[in-house]
């Protein structure tokens, strides 16, 4: 190896490391306001992609009715759950029901309209997004103070759910969108891809707006005050579905931004969002599924080691970073405290 | 009693078929302070935590004349009540001054402008001028005093009618809890309404108006404050000779 392909490792680990590590810091997220570890986390990245290709390809995205099709659900729910409180049912289902019933119509708005690519990426990313508060409202508000474990069973239902429902409204066919800039740049001897540059200021610029939006807003405090004390915070008035079906939106909309990201580098299916989770996974484990910058760092770690070992033992490439995990366990059960269920 | 902020009747909490709580009615007048002595175990915090809707109860719990029993505990936050707890339940890792700005989450997400909070934050500030000085620390790093300060002044960020106190001096120094039970005299002077549970019986009854005294879940005894001071079942099992 000489320098050159090493530079080039890097730089290829580097970019899939930052993808990584804005899913790790959505999984940290989930799991310090809700106890679920969110294995569906890469089925936004994947129906992110699907969703931009079908776009790019001038078909209708099977996103509507996947939109639909959990909003109906989510109707017949809150109908379940409230049908002697037609006021709060009302209320429940402004929350959960209607983003995916506007996102379904600004899709097919965008697709209808023939709009541009801007336009295209805007109605993707808020499809995606809006599925969040459907997906808690479904999955985990009625489980919401089950022990860890079912929760944990839950999320692996929801990704198999994700995935089969993936398969019904896009087809098997694996996608790639069109990159954002196909420029490159000179950096001495070696060349960088303006789409790595872009996923690097991406990265940067949502790790940053993340951080203010905990530090600095009303809702950003109270998921801390969530994930800190969950007593206490329904003390001040914050209901934990509302902590929680914030925290799995937000986690949506990470998702689609990756998604953003990554659909240009890699051919995605209906069912590679699992993979991809599960690599973001690995960097949130390494910080112990409670810190931030140890998880973003974990996660660059995992994109820089796939890269290296893609190049010396390509057939060993995911062996090699889900063995990564277990050293970072061993440390852990060593050095950490084991922390009591509540 | 009609002029009551808070009623309770006939109320029934079980913790699986221990029944911790039973048959309990209480009410606390506007603007008044009420207080729930007894021993440990008598089922004091479990009585606090049902009427603050945390554990399911039997019974009617009524605030300014609605009943809230099964409401949500968030619902009954933004009614105006607010419970300090035993354990404090702060958010350690936060600061001080966002542990308060928290306090007023439920006035903020009603439409309340950052300027009225603003000025309950300063009002908390006056009661607690040592909160001011530790605006910037966090929460999990004062001690135990400053800690149940930041509980209380968290409580009344939220601008409550009814304030709910559970055993505000427990692991205190003895100045610090007067120095505590005299705030909350204060508090009861501006009008607020306080419901206040405590093992220190003697402190609790000279700072309340009308007292309760709660043995193995079921009330014993009632009356105002002054005549329990000097009933002589709470002297002899209570408050001991002088």
């Amino acid at each position: 190896m000489d320098f050159s392909i090493a530079a080039l490792l890097t730089q290829d680990g580097l970019t899939n490391g930052a993808i990584y590590c804005l899913l790790a810091l959505a999984l940290v997220l989930v799991f310090a306001v809700t106890r679920v570890i969110f294995i569906p986390q890469g089925e936004f990245v994947a129906f992110t992609v699907l969703t931009l290709a079908s776009f790019e390809q001038n078909k209708l995205p099977g996103t509507v009715w996947l939109l639909i099709a959990l909003a109906a659900t989510v109707l017949l729910a809150e109908i379940v759950a409230y049908r002697k409180e037609p006021g709060r049912m009302l209320r429940a289902m402004a929350a959960s029901a209607l983003p995916c019933v506007i996102a379904a119509a600004i899709v097919w708005a965008v697709f209808a309209m023939q709009a541009g690519f801007a336009l295209q990426v805007a109605a993707t990313v808020i499809a995606v997004t809006s599925m969040g508060p459907a997906i808690y409202r479904l999955a985990y508000q009625p489980v919401a103070t089950a022990p860890v474990l079912t929760l944990l069973i839950v999320s692996v239902a929801v990704h198999f759910v994700l995935t089969g429902l993936g398969l019904l409204f896009f087809g098997a066919e694996g996608a790639r969108t069109s990159a954002f800039t196909g420029s490159t740049f000179a950096l001495g001897s070696m060349n960088v891809s303006g789409q790595s540059l872009l996923v690097y200021a991406f990265t940067v610029g949502l790790v940053v707006a993340m951080a203010l939006f905990f530090k600095y807003t009303l809702f950003g405090k109270a998921l801390r005050a969530t994930a800190a004390n969950r007593t206490g915070a329904r003390l001040v008035g914050i209901s934990p579905n509302f902590a929680g079906s914030l925290s799995v939106t937000l986690a949506a909309a990470i998702g689609a931004l990756s998604g953003l990201l990554i659909g240009p580098i890699t051919t995605v299916y209906y069912d590679s969002g699992f993979l991809i989770g599960l690599k973001g996974f690995v960097g949130a484990i390494v910080g112990g599924l409670a810190s931030y910058p140890i998880a973003a760092g974990g996660a660059i770690f995992v994109g820089l080691v796939e890269a290296f070992s893609s190049f010396w033992a390509s057939a060993y490439k995911e062996v090699i970073v889900f063995t990564l995990i277990l050293p970072v366990l061993l440390w852990r059960s060593f050095t950490t405290t084991h922390h009591e269920e509540e | 009693m009609s002029d009551a902020l808070l009623e309770v009747s006939d109320l029934h909490v079980a913790y699986g078929q221990v029944e911790a709580v039973r048959g309990v009615s209480l009410s606390v007048p506007a603007g008044k302070i009420a207080t729930v002595i007894g021993p440990n175990g008598a089922g004091k915090t479990t009585l606090l935590g049902a009427i603050m809707g945390l554990l399911p109860s039997h019974g009617a719990i009524r605030f300014a004349g609605d009943r809230i029993d099964g409401k949500d505990t968030e619902a009954l936050v933004r009614m105006g009540m607010s419970l300090v707890p035993e354990k404090r339940e702060l958010f350690a890792e936060m600061t001080v001054l966002e542990n308060l700005e928290l306090g007023g989450f439920a006035r903020r997400r009603a439409g309340e402008s950052r300027a009225a909070l603003a000025n309950t934050l300063e009002e908390v500030f006056a009661l607690f001028p040592r909160m001011k000085e530790r605006q910037p620390q966090l929460a999990g790093t004062l001690s135990g005093g400053e800690r149940q300060m930041l509980a209380v002044g968290r409580a009344l960020m939220g601008k409550p009618k009814l304030l709910l106190l559970d055993e505000p001096s427990l692991g205190l120094a003895p100045l610090i809890t007067r120095d505590i039970l005299l705030t909350i005299t204060k508090l009861g002077e501006t009008g607020l309404s306080v419901l206040l549970i405590e093992q220190n019986a003697r402190a609790a009854l000279q700072t309340a108006d009308y007292g309760y005294v709660l043995e193995t879940g079921e009330l014993s005894l009632e009356g105002k404050a002054v005549d329990l001071l000097h009933d002589e079942r709470v002297i002899a099992t209570y408050l001991g000779k002088r």
